[in-house]
Order: C-alpha cells, then sequence, then structure tokens
C-alpha cells in the first residue's frame, strides 16, 4: 500500500499571534513552527501501516523551504520519503489542486491529510483533493483499517460515530482517534540520523492561480471584565443582561 | 506537581545560529522531557531514586554519547547537538543529566578516546543503548581538587593487575555494570581500567541522606584486591591528562545542561509572575520583580551566547580547558542564582514540590562542586591568563 500524508506546516498552538504590514500578513518572527496535530495523528497511523502491514509513507507539503524541517521532522518519525511543492500555501483551493498532481503522479492508495490546519481552520482540503483526484472521501476520520483494497473507516458525526465501508484509492480527514496523543511520536536518535539520507524532493507548483485573496487579519476583540452576581440576586443578573449586554 | 509548560526562552533568536538538525535534536530531547521526565521526577527526587525506567527512553533520544561514532552505537552528532541534549535533559532535572554526562563523557568518551578497537566494540554499543549504565572513578575521600594525589593503585601480577583502593561521590556506582576507574601503577602513573560489576572484591556502596542531586544514584567504589584482566587497560593515554579530558568533556556538557535549568527557573517564575497577584495586580507589575526577571533573562542569554561559541570551538577541535572551565564555571553560578532568585518570587510556594525551582537550586549545589569546584575553575583561568600557578 503505498500511503501519501499531507502535512501542514502551522504554529505551534502556544505562539503569541500578531500581523505585520497593515494587518495583512501573519507576523512569523519569533514563531515556532510544528506538524499540524490534525496530521501528526494522521501520520503517526501511517506509521502503524507501514509496521504492521508493510506501507511504504510519503509525507507532502505545499510550501517554501522554511517548512523543510517539519517534512524532515516528518521523515525522522519514520516516513520513508518526502516532497515539497515549492509554493506558499496560500488558499485552500490552490493547495489542493499542488496536492492533486502529487497525488495522481505517485498513484497512492491512501492519502491522509488532517480534517483541518490549526492556522487557518479552513478544513476544505482533504474533500477538494479527493473530489480532484476522483477517490472516495471520509472526513472526521477517527478510526481506519484497510485489508486489500477494502477499508473500514469510524467519522465523527453529532452526537455519535458512524462506521462506513469503502474503497481504496482513498483520501481521509483524519483527527485525534486515529491515534491517541500518548501514541504521538518523539524523533528518535536512529531516525534522525536516517533523515538524513531519506530523500526530499523539490516539486515546482505547476499552476499557482490564487482564487481568493487574503486582504487583512484582526484578531478577537480583547475579553472584556467578568462581572459576578450573587447566586439569589437574580433581579441584578437580569438588569445586566437586559440593559448592559443587551441580549435579553 | 504542576503540568509542564514550559517555553523555552530566546531572546536574541540565538535559533538562528542553530542548523535544522540541531534544532530536530533539541526539540526531540525537549519534547521526551516533557513526556517523560517531568511527570515522575519531583516523586523520584522526593524518594531518593533514579527513575531506571527513563534509561531506554534517554537511549533513544541519543543521551548516551551523541557524539560517538555510528560504527560504535553512537549517533555521530555534533558537539553543539551535545550540548543542546544535556541542556534539555537538565531542564527536567540535574540528576537525570548527570546520568548521561557521565554515560557520554566520563565512560564512552575514555573508551573510545584511549581504549583499542576490541574494547570500543565490547563496550560502547552496549552503553550507547543503555543496556549497560557506567560510572567513572577519579575522585577519592581524600582527594577531590587535587586528583594527582590519588592512592588507588594497581599492580602487575603477571597475567592480571590487582587493584585496591576507594573512590567516592561517584554518579551511577550503585548500579552501573562497568566503572572507568583511574588508579596508579607502580611507578605512580595515572591509568584508566575497566572495571566490572561482579569482579571479586569490588563493592559499590550508595550514598545515602544527599539533598542534592536525589534522583540521581551516587555511591562508592572500593577495591579490595580486584584482579582486573589486563586487556581492561585503557592503552592509548595515561598520566592525570588522561581524565583530564573526560572531564573536559563532562564540564562542556555541564555549561550547556546549566543552562536548561536557569531556563526552567525563569520560565517558571515569568510565568507565575504573570499570575500570582497582590495589592490588587500581578507581582510581574513590580519593579522588583521585574528586576529580577529581567537579570534572569539577561543572564540567560549571555550564557546561551558563551556557551554556543565554545560549541564552535570544539566542533573545530580548539576549545581548551580554560575556556571550558570558564563556561562551567559562569553558567552553573548563574544557574543558582537564577534558581534562588526565582524561589523567592514564587514566595512560600517556591520551596515546594509543586514547582521544580527547589529541586533546581538544591541540585545545582552540586553541580557548582562537582566536575572541578566553582572556585578551582576560576584558578585554572588565573593561571591561564598570568601563567602562574596558585594550586602549588
Amino acid at each position: 500500500m503505498k500511503i501519501l500524508v499531507c502535512i501542514s506546516h502551522v504554529p505551534d498552538t502556544t505562539s503569541k499571534i500578531n500581523f505585520t504590514e497593515e494587518n495583512t500578513k501573519f507576523d512569523s518572527n519569533g514563531v515556532q513552527f510544528v506538524i499540524n496535530p490534525n496530521d501528526e495523528f494522521g501520520l503517526t497511523r501511517a506509521m502503524w501501516f507501514k509496521e504492521k502491514q508493510g506501507a511504504e509513507v510519503t509525507v507532502v507539503n505545499v510550501g517554501t523551504s522554511e517548512t523543510e524541517p517539519t517534512l524532515r521532522k516528518a521523515l525522522a518519525i519514520g516516513a520513508d520519503g518526502a516532497i515539497r511543492i515549492n509554493t506558499p500555501a496560500t488558499n485552500s483551493f490552490s493547495v489542493a489542486k499542488q496536492l492533486a498532481n502529487v497525488a495522481k503522479d505517485g498513484a497512492y492508495d491512501l492519502i491522509i491529510a488532517g480534517r483541518e490546519s490549526i492556522d487557518y481552520n479552513g478544513g476544505m482540503v482533504p474533500g477538494m483533493l479527493a473530489a480532484l483526484i476522483d477517490a472516495n472521501f471520509v472526513n472526521n476520520c477517527i478510526n481506519l483499517d484497510v485489508e486489500g483494497s477494502d477499508a473500514k473507516a469510524t467519522r465523527e458525526i453529532d452526537g455519535g460515530k458512524e462506521t462506513v465501508s469503502t474503497t481504496l484509492p482513498l483520501v481521509i480527514g483524519g483527527q485525534k482517534g486515529l491515534v491517541e496523543e500518548s501514541d504521538l511520536r518523539i524523533p528518535n536518535m536512529r531516525g534522525i540520523m536516517m533523515a538524513r539520507k531519506k530523500p526530499l524532493t523539490v516539486v515546482e507548483a505547476n499552476e499557482t492561480s490564487k482564487e481568493t485573496t487574503s486582504i487583512s487579519f484582526e484578531k478577537p476583540t480583547p475579553k472584556g471584565a467578568v462581572k459576578l452576581v450573587a447566586s439569589d440576586n437574580i433581579d441584578e443578573l437580569v438588569n445586566l443582561l437586559h440593559n448592559e449586554a443587551k441580549v435579553i | 506537581m504542576k503540568p509542564d509548560l514550559f517555553e523555552a526562552p530566546d531572546y536574541y533568536n540565538l535559533d538562528e545560529l542553530l542548523t535544522d538538525e540541531h534544532k530536530l535534536v533539541r526539540d526531540a530531547a525537549r519534547e521526551w522531557v516533557k513526556r517523560e521526565v517531568s511527570p515522575i521526577i519531583e516523586e523520584y527526587a522526593q524518594k531518593a531514586e533514579f527513575p531506571t525506567q527513563i534509561i531506554n527512553g534517554l537511549a533513544e533520544i541519543g543521551a548516551f554519547g551523541p557524539y560517538i561514532p555510528m560504527e560504535y552505537g553512537g549517533a555521530g552528532l555534533d558537539q553543539i547537538s551535545y550540548g543542546l541534549i544535556m541542556q534539555e535533559i537538565e531542564r527536567g532535572d540535574s540528576g537525570v543529566r548527570s546520568t548521561a554526562s557521565v554515560q557520554s563523557s566520563l565512560v564512552m568518551y575514555p573508551i573510545w578516546k584511549y581504549g583499542n578497537e576490541e574494547q570500543r566494540q565490547k563496550y560502547l554499543p552496549k552503553l550507547a543503548s543503555g543496556e549497560w549504565i557506567g560510572c567513572f572513578g577519579l575522585t577519592e575521600p581524600d582527594h577531590g581538587s587535587n586528583p594527582g594525589g590519588m592512592v588507588t593503585n594497581f599492580k602487575d601480577k603477571g597475567d592480571h593487575y590487582l587493584l585496591n583502593g576507594a573512590k567516592m561521590w561517584i554518579s551511577n556506582a550503585p548500579f552501573a555494570q562497568v566503572a572507568i576507574v583511574w588508579a596508579k601503577d607502580e611507578t605512580g602513573r595515572i591509568h584508566g581500567l575497566i572495571v566490572e560489576r561482579g569482579m571479586e572484591g569490588f563493592t559499590t556502596p550508595e550514598t545515602h541522606n544527599k539533598w542534592s542531586l536525589r534522583a540521581s544514584a551516587t555511591g562508592e567504589l572500593i577495591f579490595d584486591n580486584v584482579k582486573v584482566p589486563k586487556e581492561n587497560l585503557l592503552p592509548n593515554k595515561s598520566g592525570l591528562g588522561a581524565p583530564l579530558g573526560c572531564l573536559d568533556s563532562a564540564r562542556y556538557g555541564i555549561a550547556w545542561g546549566a543552562i536548561g535549568a536557569a531556563m526552567d527557573c525563569y520560565d517558571t517564575a515569568l510565568r507565575y509572575s504573570k499570575e500570582r497577584m497582590q495589592f490588587g495586580k500581578p507581582i510581574g507589575q513590580f519593579q522588583l520583580q521585574q528586576k529580577k526577571l529581567a537579570e534572569m533573562i539577561t543572564e540567560i542569554t549571555k550564557a546561551q551566547l558563551l556557551t554556543w561559541r565554545l560549541g564552535v570551538l570544539r566542533n573545530h577541535g580548539k576549545a581548551t580547558s580554560a575556556q571550558i572551565s570558564m563556561a562551567k564555571r559562569n553558567n552553573v553560578d548563574m544557574a543558582i542564582n537564577i534558581a534562588r532568585e526565582a524561589r523567592q518570587m514564587l514566595g512560600g510556594m517556591g520551596i515546594t514540590g509543586e514547582y521544580s525551582i527547589m529541586r533546581h537550586s538544591m541540585n545545582l549545589e552540586s553541580v557548582i562542586t562537582y566536575e572541578g569546584t566553582h572556585d578551582i575553575h576560576l584558578l585554572i583561568t588565573g593561571l591561564d591568563i598570568t601563567g602562574l600557578n596558585a594550586f602549588k
């Protein structure tokens, strides 16, 4: 089985988010970047397929050379090879199109993407990618088993879970549940040394048209002070909600 | 203990001086410490026990001989990578870092540098994987800062050496399978011998009741007519310079490690200063607290630069013993002062096991003494710049 894991290079969750150039660009100064957590769950599940079922795992990223340390980490964790599509990841559709080219060229059986990246939270790439390469698609995937060309996937739905059967080629939008946080792997020294010799192929983007362009960014307004109302003072609570918060 | 929320300070963007591989190695060690060391270390320090279950993990992240060539089971990394691993481990605990330092610099390093090929093949892979843990015997009850005065000795008995004497303050001694022991031959010249657990007359009683490095096992090495096979002598270097070469490597690692302990204390105090309210505002808003924090980050930044430069020199084989002494002395002193100031900022909470500061503070009392005391390193610098020896 050939697996392609799509990896987004995203700011660590503890990063302080700021914008530059009059709020038109993300300020990456001093920001630590990590593998998108939803992708990391997928990568870890891919490692399981590699170790238990002999799968071959390639990781792919759409981004500039700044994203290579993230791909190297994926190689150190155990991926067999990495591909970087050399263009900034600007919007979901262009990223999906770039990924589709690599996916078609490599004839992958299973493509694991995170259900959304934690930077812009678009959540559209996996579905668009599946449509572009005409593959089956399971989103919000929390468990996946593959036998031959048959797959059984469990996805999160409102208030519960749904288990579906499908066939390869398949794209999943993965998340926590594919593996648990305690299963996530820290690259070991042997892995880091082996990653030196693994291929990290850079391919040029063959189409860079943008369907959408960001105009500006805004941070949420800071939360105001909290007013505490005694539990027996319902009149005051109603008064505040009505006259001050104006929500009732 | 509180969850480990550590965020590493990098005030001068010094990450830009590191390669991607350095950062990968460091971040892996950092993640491992958060996951495997931070949750358990307080408990082990309190009960004065080394957490043996982390030995495999230490080996996995490359804490045992990362600069040893891959053919001997090492990772073949450079000196900056070694330093960064030590920094991250000591961010967790100086005692755990001590175990890694001893294994790497005081056991694997002399076997690699002063041993023959057979010794390297026999010992290094097992030490790199953590299957065997080693210790290093130089200090004696009556010879600490003056190791050349040692009385431990061995006599040539034809088909073996007969070793007698005692070593003290030996990290890892209680459970080590292998000891690198420095002893004088019949002419008074110092040689290294590889002594293995199980050799008759060799015992390793544990040192109890320490108030420092409580999560690290310390003991004595006692040699009572121990027959050591002749092939266990390290053949390629003798004299006091041999053990001092090992100490250069270990002290270099300590210079990095101390930064880790300091960063953890600073980060804890900074976070606490923004959360702890007194007189209606966070204590971080008071000038005296800001002075402490500002001085801490200044000293950490200076130490980071000093140590990074030392790493570059060491990568080129150009770092002198005196330069290493300066960094070890400066950084440990910097860390112990930051630990004390940070402890004050946390008030009463600072003395509890809820936070790591008091443990770091107590650990650093050992670190400022072992591997050359604070004063001895000063005299090494003094000797280096004046050419005048204040030891004798």
